[in-house]
């Protein structure tokens, strides 16, 4: 298919035969693959040094759509591997995406001593609440109660707080949005792909197929519309209304050492040269 | 000339045979490797990382390698055990993985200090499904540094995981060895094609093809489903037996010029057949026997033993009337070699699992 007549974010979707995709039709994970192709043109990627990298899981097949380097690693594994690319050809951007389960269950130990290197790679977490690959079981930010196929009669274990863990393991920016605030994520994305060092974007999507269905939270339509209502921007007022929802945006911010960079100056110091 | 440790010179071979990255978790007795790593690659711009684990440190070889840099990573039992999965993926995308396990005693924890050769098996057979492999075992300082050239070169030019085995002995022990300036490197070509014919996995020979890592315009996909020609996931029996032939062939069209083993004296009636530490033992028995008994003895010393060379064996071993097979497992290899000789020919296995060295006195011992 020539891309000549379709609109410009088309220049990052591998447009020979990859379509129909594998989600199921209501999935928030297209929005979440929607606006990162949107931050891509926004900021002009060169689409030959841009290399997506994933683990395994619904989430973690976006890359197989994109027209960049693609990196489908082990399920988990996404940060290690992305590590080694990045280390390898510091010249690349790299983005990582995957699910909850994928970074934070068993990948977890590598999503806290990614951020504690603070090497330059840019995290997408599409936060869906259970494992939807692997048919709904739960996973560490399905909420206490919840049901999973693998929690019948209830999740007993309360869920991660991503963004206190990556903040204090050392991101050096956190941010929040949903697959109903798909401009808002696409911002957080560019934001996160912007700046230097670990960042972390938690999207929280909807899985209707799975989580939807099991907790009777009804269609697509109406897991986004949850979405809206129980989330507020980090900028709104401390009302009573507000306490109970969850903050969407900029969540942490600061600066620090990026690992690429600190290296070059380990090489020279190992040379002899002045740093 | 020099006073080096095996692990040592596994480390110069590597970044004389053009490793720049490396990535490990540290393990006795493997460390040295990683030491020597982290102090001699970033004078030469190369890097060293020490990740939280064994499967991050081989995520990431495979990482660095995949964006084109050659890269390696050293281990030993429980770490080699927690790499099993990042050792599958290398066969599966056919990014090239060089993995120094310096065997100690297991299983688990077993036993860090101590020399072993309990993972024969678990090299060939470690990582889930048909696969190809390559396994190489020095038996001295010397070949530690040789046989890692070699193991890089063969993982660039066949694309697979190269898996080289020393024991704590080798691993540890010291020789003097001086070693060549210049090494005969291997270097893939470039595609001819541009990025939209080029096909990660569209050459037909499977070996010495064109190789495009990340970053170099080509926009490749790589991914650890079975896949097609382009690199894409796959449910189609007819390309999933594609691919799996193509795996298996990897090997089979190669192995004549991979196997790589040491021969003597086979016109005796014995003949032992040994790798790695033991194989030194094996030759003090052969010198003590035959000076003793003026009768030779013979000896097959395998410096690769995956692929295992079971055709040439049938050959080299037909006159033999015996066969001893020294090892420090619980007989693993020795099973392989039966395959290969005629039932009526007795292989005897002198095998030793309590942590100390096979000595040559345990060999002489079932010679006579
Ligand atoms: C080592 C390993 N264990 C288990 C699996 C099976 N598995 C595949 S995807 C997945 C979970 C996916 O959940 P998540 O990461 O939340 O992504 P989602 O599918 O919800 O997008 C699991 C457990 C696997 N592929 N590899
Ligand atoms: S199972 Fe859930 S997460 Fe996976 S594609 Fe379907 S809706 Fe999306």
């Amino acid at each position: 298919m020539s891309s000549d007549n379709l609109p410009e974010i088309f220049e990052y979707i591998r447009l020979d035969g990859r379509f129909p995709h594998i989600l199921c039709p209501g999935c928030g994970i297209g929005t979440v693959m929607n606006a990162m192709v949107r931050a891509f043109t926004e900021l002009k990627l060169n689409k030959n040094r841009l290399c997506v990298v994933s683990g395994i899981g619904c989430s973690s097949r976006v890359p197989g759509y994109l027209d960049c380097d693609t990196y489908h690693t082990l399920h988990g594994r996404a940060l290690p591997s992305a590590t080694g690319v990045k280390l390898a050809r510091p010249e690349l951007e790299v983005v990582v995406i995957g699910g909850d389960g994928d970074i934070l269950a068993i990948g977890g130990n590598h999503f806290i001593h990614t951020a504690r290197r603070n090497i330059n790679l840019s995290l997408i977490i599409i936060n869906n609440f259970n494992y939807g690959m692997t048919g709904g079981q739960f996973s560490p930010t399905t909420p206490v109660q919840a049901i999973a196929t693998t929690a019948p009669y209830g999740n007993l274990e309360r869920g991660f707080n991503i963004s206190e863990i990556a903040k204090s393991a050392g991101a050096v920016l956190v941010t929040r949005s949903t697959t109903y605030h798909a401009v808002h994520l696409k911002n957080m994305i560019k934001k996160a792909i912007q700046k230097k060092g670990f960042t972390v974007v938690e999207a929280i999507s909807q899985c209707p197929t799975l989580y939807g269905r099991m907790n009777r939270l009804g269609s697509a339509v109406k897991m986004l519309e949850w979405l809206r209502d129980n989330t507020v921007s980090v900028a709104a007022p401390e009302t009573k209304e507000n306490e109970n929802k969850l903050k969407i945006g900029v969540l942490w911010e600061t600066e620090s050492e990026e690992y690429t960079e600190v290296y070059q100056n380990l090489i020279k110091k190992a040379k002899g040269e002045k740093v | 000339m020099e006073l080096l440790s095996g692990n040592e010179a596994c480390a110069i071979g590597a970044i004389r045979a053009g490793v720049r990255f490396f990535a490990g978790y540290p393990i006795t007795p493997s460390t040295e490797i990683a030491e020597y790593m982290a102090h001699e690659l970033p004078k030469i711009g190369g890097i060293f990382i020490q990740m939280e684990d064994e499967i991050a440190s081989i995520c990431a070889m495979n990482g660095a390698t995949a964006a084109g840099i050659k890269a390696m990573t050293a281990t030993s039992g429980p770490g080699f055990s927690l790499m099993q999965e990042g050792i599958g993926y290398s066969c599966m995308t056919e990014v090239p993985c060089i993995i120094v396990n310096v065997m100690r005693g297991g299983p688990a924890t077993g036993l860090p200090t101590r020399p072993a050769q309990g993972d024969i098996m678990q090299a060939r057979w470690g990582t889930h499904g048909d696969h190809p492999i390559v396994a190489l075992v020095p038996w001295s300082v010397a070949e530690c540094f040789h046989l890692t050239v070699q193991a890089i070169n063969i993982s660039e030019r066949l694309r697979l995981p190269v898996i080289i085995l020393l024991d704590e002995i080798v691993g540890h022990m010291r020789e003097v060895v001086s070693f060549p300036e210049k090494v005969d490197i291997y270097q893939p070509p470039k595609p001819t094609q541009g990025p939209d014919e080029f096909l990660l996995y569209g050459d037909d020979t499977n070996y010495d093809g064109p190789v495009v890592g990340f970053g170099e315009g080509y926009r490749i996909h790589l991914s650890g489903l079975t896949h097609r020609k382009d690199g894409f996931p796959t449910n189609d029996p007819k390309t999933i037996a594609w691919k799996m032939e193509r795996l298996k062939n990897k090997i089979e069209h190669n192995k004549d010029w991979l196997w790589n083993f040491f021969y003597t004296d086979l016109g005796a009636e014995t003949i032992i057949v040994c790798y790695g530490s033991t194989a030194r033992s094996a030759f003090d028995a052969k010198k003590i026997y035959e000076k003793k008994s003026g009768k030779s003895i013979g000896i097959v010393r395998l410096c690769m033993i995956w692929p295992f060379p079971y055709e040439r064996l049938t050959t080299l071993l037909r006159g033999a009337k015996k066969i001893i097979v020294p090892e420090m497992n619980q007989g693993q290899l020795s099973n392989e070699i039966e395959r290969t000789v005629s039932p009526d020919v007795p292989v005897i296995t002198v095998n030793r699992v309590d942590g100390e060295m096979l000595t040559p006195e345990e060999i002489l011992n079932v010679l006579g």
